[in-house]
């Protein structure tokens, strides 16, 4: 019988593709998020970066394809997923289950990957169309950015949607290696050091920026 | 000491359960929580009630009969422990105890604290075992297998098939169980030739029974009262995977 | 009833080979068309189910488990015999034949002995090709350990947890047939009769634990793996669910019952605590390799022993039995704690306890060695007991363990009824008044894999079977019987329950039918066991109805079957005046205590051919010839 079939209709295969896409938006993510640090720099390095990315054209629209298609199948997956597991207990626990070991970021993974979809939405109708900025400039990234980040609320939702992020690469860094099957063996298979530190470097990252703007360090 | 029980009634499948609340008074420290059911038992039947039923046989944690969720704790509070090998020491005069059956789809409850566990029978049927029927084997020293080999296989062997696992788990997954057996036969040499059919064949099994996939909660390690590793699951996926690919030697098209 | 033992002509070593060629064969295209039930899905069960499917036959399997998988032999702890020699220590087939006979006090079928020790060498292999993950040694061998009463290694073990993983073997190959439609497996299921149809079993009558249904299953032979009876004590070692119901009905139905008084009291198992106690755990003889037994020279001694001097220590075992010490045999070691509780030397609450110590063993071999050795059974002690056997020396004391006795069975393991096979703990087995340690792996396995497969055959191949399926009127009529007997139970509505009748009869056979045994004792019991029964009859207290899971009734059926079985169990002790084994009659015994054996008036097997209610049972002999083991006084001293 087809092979494709049974790894997509699997919960193991499903789990993979989402390990995989995942793993290429984590990809995404540390390239964009040293890019962006290039706001302290000040504006012309960064608008460089952003003048190279869309001069590259074609590569450019490869690469936006292939986070997109990631996406997609992330999401797909995520969401057949959860609806299985919640199909796997119809009747749940009245005196309610007490979690032992499970870390907050595996159990937010699923409200937290739908704050990040949200997030992008947001995010790419705010800095790549400029539709809901308040004052767009095409090709201006440095502007853009600590424009965007003058008002409050904008800086709050970031910083809510970045904490998403944090927590999501937290477990998916970790469980995406034991769910491909490469992660070695451990006597303490809960520690996750690799994990941790990325989530960590990309959280600050990208949470310094809004910070900053917003406390003025960068005009 | 003295508890107030909450427990699970449900006289049949077909019917509606509900909490029920019960006194259990000077229970001894050093009675097992069974054996405070057994005595709780005792007296509903003296009142003419009807008693709770619950599984259990051996009461040495090995048969994986017993099967309570307690306090929202499979198996109870301590670790590496079957209900069984729980004793009322580990509770406190006063407490309130919560007692529920396994929660799964594939667990239908039968009765009060009793589930249907047969799921998990046939998961192993898929392919939890290694083709050897009586009669053709070699000499037992014929296939050697170092310590540690044995040792890590031996760990994952221990699984006593009670479905804490499955009932720990946030996604009611059965993949610490499946897992299990997978790591077991896979180690050795003798399971060999069957690895990736095996593991290809379990997990679809362990999917259409209608548990959860796996999101790496790490739960059912708690629970498990042998203590058995998610990194035995790292290790069904990664043979259910190549079981997919050219190295699994077409495992897939072999086993249908 | 005559007993013909069918013990095949020839030299002992010649006999099994010759007699499988003798036997007649299935042709494989007829295989398919014969309908094999096989009663439970222990070791010997599960074996048998699996490997009669892989031969091609029709197979029904039941257990009254959940799952197969949970039958009682996971319990089993510490290992499995095999004469394969590797460690070059001197074993062979022929010295655990003899071990075996001389084991068993010289109350066992030599043919049958010797059939076993060739065959176990079989299993290992079987078991390691099924992934059994027996211990190894590090350059990839396997492991052995010596084990209770040898004084060669040749017991295999995983861990402590033998049994686990060898039922785990037989119930994997046995879900492989189930999975290729070879076995139909009834799991919650409990045979409560056996159908015997002109002569013949063909079938019985099962209640679906769920729903309460009572059905009939017909077939050509019937197999019988239910395990042993040890549970009549109420307390014992068992788990909860053992029973003897299945063997008792097909003993109603005229199969013999054999030598019922000899029941195995282990030596080392956690002491009772307290009168909730529900059953007794067993702590791996295993331990007797390192640890050491003792109790205070002194009477009521009050120190906890930590505080007791090594010279105010007694080691009893190493004193009264020099060569084997601490590895002295199951029913001589009970009994010698027994004698030192009764000589108010016991230890722990109740002074019925002896000391089971590590710290000598610590000291040689490291905390590290021991641990891998017995790592889980330390936890489980403490665990029981609260206690750290690492630190303060374990608790043990005699409980129930084994049932010697079952239904009797010929060479080809068939009951006195034709088509009526049994196996494992439930026939009277090859074990004789006594077992050795890690023998009942052993025989379950050598019955169930290798065994009873060969000789159903020659069965099915002889009988002229006619076709039968449960309209037949015989099935009815038991059907209708089983049916009464449960609604009679549940009419009762009496004031007692049931497991306060099981643990009434549990004391009453413990005090006057366990470790020590006497005439006026047991003639007392055979006053009293009738009385219970007749009370239990009015007076028990069985909730609920029989159309739903009702653990209560399940329970009721099984003790009342107890409280008959109990009886003759008593009546069997109080016949044989002899002390041989695990059965001790304190009338026979040697001016040093030990058991006194009567070759000339007892050297024969005893079975019980049932009478009718309320009438005695018919005693038949089977005399017992021993032609390469010679009789001897056992001497572990
Ligand atoms: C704690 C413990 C440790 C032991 N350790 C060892 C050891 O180390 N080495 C060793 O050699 N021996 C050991 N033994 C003995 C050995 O485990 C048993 O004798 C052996 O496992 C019996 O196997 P069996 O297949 O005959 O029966 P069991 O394993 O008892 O199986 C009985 C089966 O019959 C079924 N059944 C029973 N009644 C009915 C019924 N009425 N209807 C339907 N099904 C029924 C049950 O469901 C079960 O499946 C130990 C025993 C105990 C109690
Ligand atoms: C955009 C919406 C997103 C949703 C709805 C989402 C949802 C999820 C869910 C539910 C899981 C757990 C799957 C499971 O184990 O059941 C998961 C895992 C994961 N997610 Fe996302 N996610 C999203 C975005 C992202 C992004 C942007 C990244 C990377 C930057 C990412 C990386 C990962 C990784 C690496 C895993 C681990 C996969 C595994 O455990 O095998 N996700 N995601
Ligand atoms: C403070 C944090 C962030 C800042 C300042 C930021 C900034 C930007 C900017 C300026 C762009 C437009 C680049 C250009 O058009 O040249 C952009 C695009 C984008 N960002 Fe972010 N980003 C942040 C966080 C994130 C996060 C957390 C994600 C993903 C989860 C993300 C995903 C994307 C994507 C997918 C695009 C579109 C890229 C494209 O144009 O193809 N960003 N971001
Ligand atoms: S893996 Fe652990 S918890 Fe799951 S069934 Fe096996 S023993 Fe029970
Ligand atoms: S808890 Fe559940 S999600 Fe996976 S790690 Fe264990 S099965
Ligand atoms: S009763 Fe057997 S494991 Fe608990």
């Amino acid at each position: 019988m087809n092979r494709i079939r049974v790894f997509w209709d699997s919960s193991v295969g499903k789990k993979a593709v989402m390990a995989v896409t995942g793993f290429i938006m984590v990809a995404y993510l540390i390239t964009h998020v040293l890019a962006n640090l290039l706001v302290f720099q000040g504006p012309v390095r960064i608008n460089a970066y952003s003048a190279f990315l869309h001069g590259t054209g074609g590569a450019l629209w490869a690469a936006r394809l292939v986070l997109f298609v990631s996406l997609v199948f992330h999401v797909t997956a995520a969401i057949q997923l959860t609806l299985r597991q919640r199909a796997a207990r119809p009747i749940g626990y009245e005196g309610g289950r007490t979690p032992q070991v499970s870390t907050l970021a595996s159990r937010t993974i699923r409200w937290g990957g739908a704050l990040i979809l949200v997030f992008l939405v947001y995010h790419i109708l705010h800095f790549t169309l400029g539709t809901v900025h308040p004052d767009f400039i095409e090709g201006d990234p440095y502007h853009n950015v600590t424009a965007g980040f003058r008002n409050p609320l904008v800086v709050a939702f970031y910083l809510v949607a970045l904490a998403a992020v944090g927590l999501h690469l937290y477990h998916g860094v970790w469980s995406g290696g034991r769910s491909l099957g490469v992660s070695p063996p451990s006597p303490h298979p809960m520690r996750r050091r690799l994990a941790l530190v990325l989530a960590v470097a990309i959280w600050l990252g990208f949470t310094v920026i809004p910070i900053a703007v917003y406390a003025g360090a960068i005009k | 000491m003295n508890l107030t029980l909450h427990i699970w009634r449900q006289s049949s499948a077909s019917e509606k359960g509900r909490m029920v609340r019960y006194e259990a008074r000077d229970i001894s420290p050093d009675m097992s929580f069974l054996e405070m059911l057994d005595v709780l038992n005792e007296r509903l039947i003296e009142q003419g009630e009807s008693p709770i039923a619950f599984d259990h046989d051996c009461r040495e944690g090995i048969c994986g009969s017993c099967s309570l969720m307690i306090n929202g704790a499979a198996h109870g509070p301590n670790r590496g422990t079957a209900t069984c090998q729980l004793h009322m020491r580990s509770f406190r005069d006063g407490d309130v105890i919560h007692v529920e059956p396994w929660r799964s789809r594939a667990f239908p409850v039968v009765k009060d604290l009793v589930v249907d566990r047969r799921a998990l029978d046939r998961i192993i049927a898929a392919g939890g075992y290694i083709s050897a029927p009586t009669g053709c084997a070699p000499d037992g020293n014929a296939i050697l297998i170092p310590k540690h080999a044995v040792n890590t296989a031996m760990d994952a062997a221990q699984c006593i098939g009670c479905g804490a696992c499955v009932a720990a788990c946030p996604n009611g997954s059965a993949s610490l169980f499946t897992a299990a057996k997978i790591t077991h036969l896979g180690l050795l040499p003798q399971g060999q030739p069957e690895r990736y059919r095996r593991a290809s064949r379990m997990v679809r099994q362990m999917d259409e029974e209608g548990f959860g996939g796996c999101t790496l909660y790490g739960e059912c390690q708690e629970a498990c009262p042998k203590e058995i590793s998610i990194d035995t699951i790292t290790r069904m996926n990664r043979d259910f995977l190549r079981g997919l690919s050219t190295a699994g030697r077409g495992a897939v098209a072999e086993s249908d | 009833m005559e007993l013909k033992s069918r013990i095949p002509p020839g030299p002992i070593e010649k006999k099994w080979d010759r007699h499988r060629f003798e036997m007649k064969l299935v042709n494989p295209a007829n295989k398919r068309r014969h309908t094999v039930i096989v009663v439970g899905s222990g070791l010997a069960g599960a074996s048998a189910a699996a490997t009669l499917s892989e031969l091609g036959y029709q197979v029904k399997g039941f257990c009254f488990q959940d799952s197969p998988r949970r039958a009682h032999s996971i319990a089993a702890q510490g290992g499995i015999n095999a004469a394969k020699n590797y460690r070059n220590d001197g074993d062979s087939i022929y010295r655990l034949f003899y071990d075996t006979v001389k084991g068993g006090d010289f109350r066992a079928r030599e043919a049958n002995v010797y059939r076993l020790a060739q065959i176990s060498v079989a299993i290992i292999d079987q078991c390691v090709a099924q992934g059994v993950p027996f211990a190894r040694e590090y350059g990839g061998l396997l492991a052995n350990r010596s084990f209770g009463g040898a004084q060669v290694s040749r017991t295999f073990y995983a861990r402590g947890q033998t049994g686990q993983q060898l039922l785990l073997g037989a119930y994997q190959a046995l879900e492989k047939e189930v999975a290729r439609g070879g076995v139909i497996m009834y799991p919650r299921t409990e045979m409560l009769d056996l159908v015997v149809v002109d002569g013949r079993a063909r079938g019985i009558v099962v209640r679906d634990m769920v729903t309460g249904k009572i059905e009939s299953h017909a077939g050509d032979a019937i197999v019988l793996g239910t395990g042993g009876y040890g549970n009549a004590f109420y307390l014992s070692t068992n788990a909860k669910g053992s029973n003897a119901t299945a063997i008792w009905r097909a003993h109603k139905r005229g199969a013999a019952f054999a030598n019922p008084c000899y029941t195995q009291i282990h030596p080392t198992c956690i002491p009772v605590s307290g009168d909730y106690q529900s059953k007794l755990t067993l702590m791996s003889e295993s331990l007797r390799n390192d640890g050491r037994v003792w109790v205070p020279k002194r009477k009521g001694e009050s120190r906890p022993p930590g505080a007791i001097p090594e010279n105010e220590r007694d080691y009893y075992l190493e004193r009264r039995y020099p060569s084997f010490g601490n590895l002295a045999p199951r029913d001589i070691a009970s009994r010698a704690a027994k004698a030192v509780c009764d000589e108010g030397r016991g230890v722990g609450p109740g002074g019925l306890g002896v000391y089971l110590d590590f710290a000598d063993a610590i000291k040689r071999a490291g905390a590290q060695a021991i641990r891998e050795r017995y790592g889980n059974l330390f936890e489980m002690y403490q665990r029981i007991t609260d206690e750290d056997p690492y630190q303060v020396p374990m608790r043990i004391y005699p409980a129930v363990h084994y049932t010697m006795g079952g239904l009797w069975v010929d060479y080809n393991l068939m009951s006195t009824i034709p088509g009526l096979h049994v196996i494992g703990e439930a026939n009277f087995s090859d074990h004789g008044a006594n077992r050795l340690g890690a023998s009942a792996l052993m025989q379950g396995l050598a019955d169930g894999y290798f065994i009873v497969p060969s000789t159903l055959a020659d069965y099915l191949a002889s009988a002229r079977l006619e076709k039968m399926d449960p309209s037949h009127a015989e099935f009815r009529l038991v059907e209708d019987e089983v049916q009464a007997r449960t609604r009679r139970l549940l009419a009762i509505k009496g004031r007692r329950t049931v497991d306060s009748f099981h643990r009434e009869l549990g004391k009453l056979l413990w005090d006057k039918c366990g470790m020590a045994r006497n005439a006026s004792g047991l003639a007392e019991a055979l006053r009293r066991i009738p009385d219970l029964r007749d009370e239990f009859w009015h007076n028990v207290n069985v909730p609920g109805s029989d159309t739903e899971l009702n653990q209560a009734l399940e329970k009721a059926g099984r003790v009342a079957d107890f409280l008959e079985l109990g009886e003759l169990m008593c009546r069997d002790a109080l016949h044989r005046e002899e002390s041989c084994g695990a059965h001790f009659r304190e009338e026979h015994q040697t001016e040093d205590g030990e058991a006194q054996r009567d070759d000339e008036h007892f050297a024969y097997v005893a079975a019980w051919e049932y009478g009718g209610p309320d009438q005695p049972p018919r005693l038949h002999q089977e005399p017992l010839q021993f032609e390469h083991v010679h009789f001897a006084q056992r001497s572990y001293k």
